[in-house]
């Protein structure tokens, strides 16, 4: 076995996929809230995507085909292999051992990355509410990992084709206004879901925790491209974050930044539909 | 011999083609052959730069490589990267009157020689038993590893990027040292013996517990992290750090995109602040992408730090100097920068530093109109290493303390290059890393 093969490659819905990679390295130090960067090839770019959970010296990625690299790993299969796997990158999650009440919600994607939160809060001794949404039901993944996990597990999707109907700030709503002890909020999502659903607990005053995902290029700190504001003060997400306090996070900037590639984005993807190149398997 | 400057501006190939061996063999003739050479003392690592200049004129050229590498094992990146005019070069007795030595020159001449013919491996010492781990595989690590290996002992490099080589991978552009020499260098120390582990990163892949499981530890990490300047609307996408955009560039490629994948924003005109050889590199980038650059330096010209050959040839490329002038504030229109608003430096006496004091002039701002501005206004030393081992003593200006062993304030972790000395130049972490080797190897053997 080559350094990061996939070990076990599937398809969890049309557009989302999760991958199993052998990262010794990555998976014997990872831990709930770090990252690690994914260079698929030679001429690929370098992708950070959240360690959702590790087993031995596996580590599982689960990611959406929404552009050139993720479409590019989406046609990779068991037994390929990817040029390079750096991490676990980033700090991890601030867990207390003992027993507090947390809330840790996913939507979309992002629920890839509750399952590893969910239990190690859950090894720490609290008390772990779940919360995960999708757009559809067909979207929503993870749910059998979260249900093993969590004391009580809340299932949203937007259409209301499954579960709850709505967003995951629904049930937030309800239990922080039902008066329950809740000692720290997570929310992982797309930047919109994490602004929007944040504010649900900022006049409980509780403790919320988001993890931010801008773009980045080595995630070691080197470069300042994942800056953020947070608190007025300028952060970077990978060696000071990802995990942010929610409600001090000045979202424009982050949105903005975010969005700084788009045509090129764009572009990437037209080029590779026009040059029909096909990098399975190439490794440099 | 430089490409003309109209040319090389369209691409990203070596500006300065070197010498012919016609040229070289004449240069070194010229060398009067000291008998008390003051060359070596301005060289960091100590090069026997008369013995090997010797051989060049006896046209003995792989004599000449030997020589060099008993001393340096990267001969055709000092050769090209060096700031010879303030070492061996500088202090050459023949530039008090007439032009210096071309060491530099002549050091590259008979790398490249040696490189096209195929080198040969120095022979290490036998084995020692002792592994000493080195982190970082930029100029430092791979200077104090391939020491620690010729005097036989077992080294290991972790590199967190996915390429060895640091600053010399992705700071550096391919038009002042080639990527394939780099690689070729690097494989030059690999066949020492040394061990590089890419994308392992000390402080998170790798444990405290597992770097001090090693017999001696070197911190090798550079300094990476990019200092903003602080002022108003540097989040406005299109401003970078130099390390972002060079990073982007010579790394991932990115001037090759969409062949390759990675974006980086140019825009038509570029603003890139500082006056250094990390500045001179990133104006020299976007030129070669098509941009109109302004290179914006607080203080004159004659105060840059960068090297002269660099400064000279930002100019001959079309690089515009605004020296004297400081940025205030970074503008923006629908999320996109539309300019910098900059003040008016009036320049002072110069100070100890050899470098002016300057003050603001009230009422002078203006305004330049930009695309992409790019701050390379110095760089820290990386940050996770540091925050692993909280115990290691920093200087004030949060680089590494080290003594003049370069020894650190833990047992048996030794540190050098820039982390320890602030960011400098490549040939001074080389010395400062074969400084710690020979520390090393000396404790090892008692």
């Amino acid at each position: 076995m080559g350094k990061y093969t996939i070990v076990q490659a599937r398809a969890l819905s049309e557009a989302v996929f999760e991958m199993w990679i052998h990262a010794p390295q990555v998976a014997r130090h990872a831990k709930a809230g770090q990252f690690c960067i994914i260079h698929a090839d030679g001429a690929g770019e370098r992708v950070p995507l959240t360690i959702s959970a590790t087993k031995g010296d596996d580590i599982r990625i689960a990611f959406m085909a929404v552009g050139t690299t993720t479409k590019l790993l989406a046609t990779l299969k068991t037994g390929d292999e990817l040029r390079d796997v750096a991490g676990p990158l980033g700090m991890p999650s601030d867990i207390a051992e003992g027993s507090e009440t947390v809330i840790i919600v996913g939507g979309g994607v992002g629920v890839a990355c509750t399952p590893i939160l969910a239990q190690a809060a859950k090894d720490a001794g609290n008390y772990v509410i779940g919360i995960i949404g999708a757009r559809n039901r067909e979207l929503l993944i993870f749910e059998d990992d979260m249900r093993a996990i969590c004391d009580e597990l809340y299932v949203t999707t937007d259409d209301g084709s499954y579960g709850i109907k709505g967003f995951a700030s629904g049930p937030l709503k309800d239990l922080c206004e039902s008066g329950r002890k809740i000692d720290k909020v997570w929310i992982i999502g797309p930047g919109m879901m994490m602004k929007v659903t944040c504010e649900v607990t900022r006049p409980f005053g509780i403790k919320t925790y988001v993890s931010l995902n801008p773009v980045m290029v080595d995630g070691t700190g080197m470069c300042g491209s994942c800056r953020v504001t947070v608190g007025g003060e300028m952060k970077f997400a990978c060696v000071d974050g990802p995990e942010f306090d929610a409600h001090e996070v000045d979202w424009n900037d982050l949105m903005t930044r975010q969005r700084m590639y788009l045509s090129e984005e764009k572009q990437s993807m037209e080029y590779r539909d026009e040059h029909h190149v096909c990098r399975c398997r190439k490794v440099e | 011999m430089d490409r003309d400057a109209d040319v090389r501006v369209a691409d990203f190939k070596e500006v300065d083609l070197g010498l012919s061996r016609e040229e070289a063999v004449a240069e070194a003739k010229r060398c009067i052959q000291c008998k008390k050479p003051k060359c070596i003392s301005g060289c960091p690592v100590g090069i026997d730069i008369p013995a090997f200049i010797q051989a060049i004129a006896d046209e003995k050229f792989q004599d000449a490589v030997y020589i060099i590498k008993k001393d340096n094992m990267l001969p055709a990146v000092c050769g090209r990267v060096c700031p010879q005019e303030t070492q061996g070069q500088g202090v050459c007795v023949l530039g008090i009157k007439d032009t210096p030595i071309a060491i530099g020159q002549l050091e590259r001449f008979v790398a490249d020689i040696e490189r096209k013919k195929g080198a040969k491996c120095p022979k290490c010492a036998p084995a020692t038993g002792k592994n000493v781990v080195v982190v970082g595989s930029g100029p430092a690590g791979l200077a104090c590893a391939a020491e620690l290996a010729r005097r036989g002992h077992s080294v290991t490099i972790f590199e967190s990027l996915h390429e060895a080589g640091g600053v010399l991978m992705y700071g550096i552009p391919a038009f002042r040292i080639p990527k394939d020499i780099v690689q070729y260098e690097i494989n030059q120390v690999k066949k020492l013996g040394v061990e590089i582990e890419t994308n392992h990163i000390v402080g998170r892949s790798v444990s405290v517990e597992e770097l001090l499981g090693f017999n001696a530890v070197f911190l090798g990490t550079g300094a990476g992290l990019p200092y903003f300047m602080g002022i108003q609307g540097e989040n406005l996408p299109g401003v970078y750090s130099a390390n972002e955009f060079l990073t982007r560039v010579n790394l991932m490629g990115a001037n090759k995109f969409p062949e390759y994948d990675t974006p980086v924003k140019v825009g038509k005109k570029v603003v890139v602040v500082g006056g250094g050889n990390v500045a001179m590199d990133a104006a020299r980038v976007a030129r070669r992408m098509g941009a109109d650059v302004t290179l914006m330096y607080r203080r004159g010209e004659a105060d840059m730090p960068a090297r002269l050959d660099e400064v000279r040839h930002a100019k001959e490329e079309g690089v515009f100097f605004m020296t004297a002038t400081n940025p205030i504030a970074i503008l923006g229109e629908n999320n996109t920068v539309s300019g910098v608003k900059a003040i008016t430096m009036e320049l002072g006496t110069t100070g100890d530093d050899g470098r002016c004091s300057f003050y603001p002039i009230e009422g002078s701002e203006f305004v330049v109109e930009t695309d992409v501005v790019i701050e390379a206004i110095g760089q820290g030393p990386n940050p996770l290493l540091l925050r692993m081992l909280p115990e290691l003593t920093r200087n004030r200006n949060g680089s590494v303390a080290v003594n003049c062993l370069g020894e650190t304030s833990i047992p048996k972790v030794y540190a050098g290059g820039d982390v320890a000395t602030g960011a400098a130049t490549v040939i001074l972490a080389m010395g400062t890393a074969k400084e710690a080797a020979v520390a090393i190897d000396k404790m090892l053997r008692t």
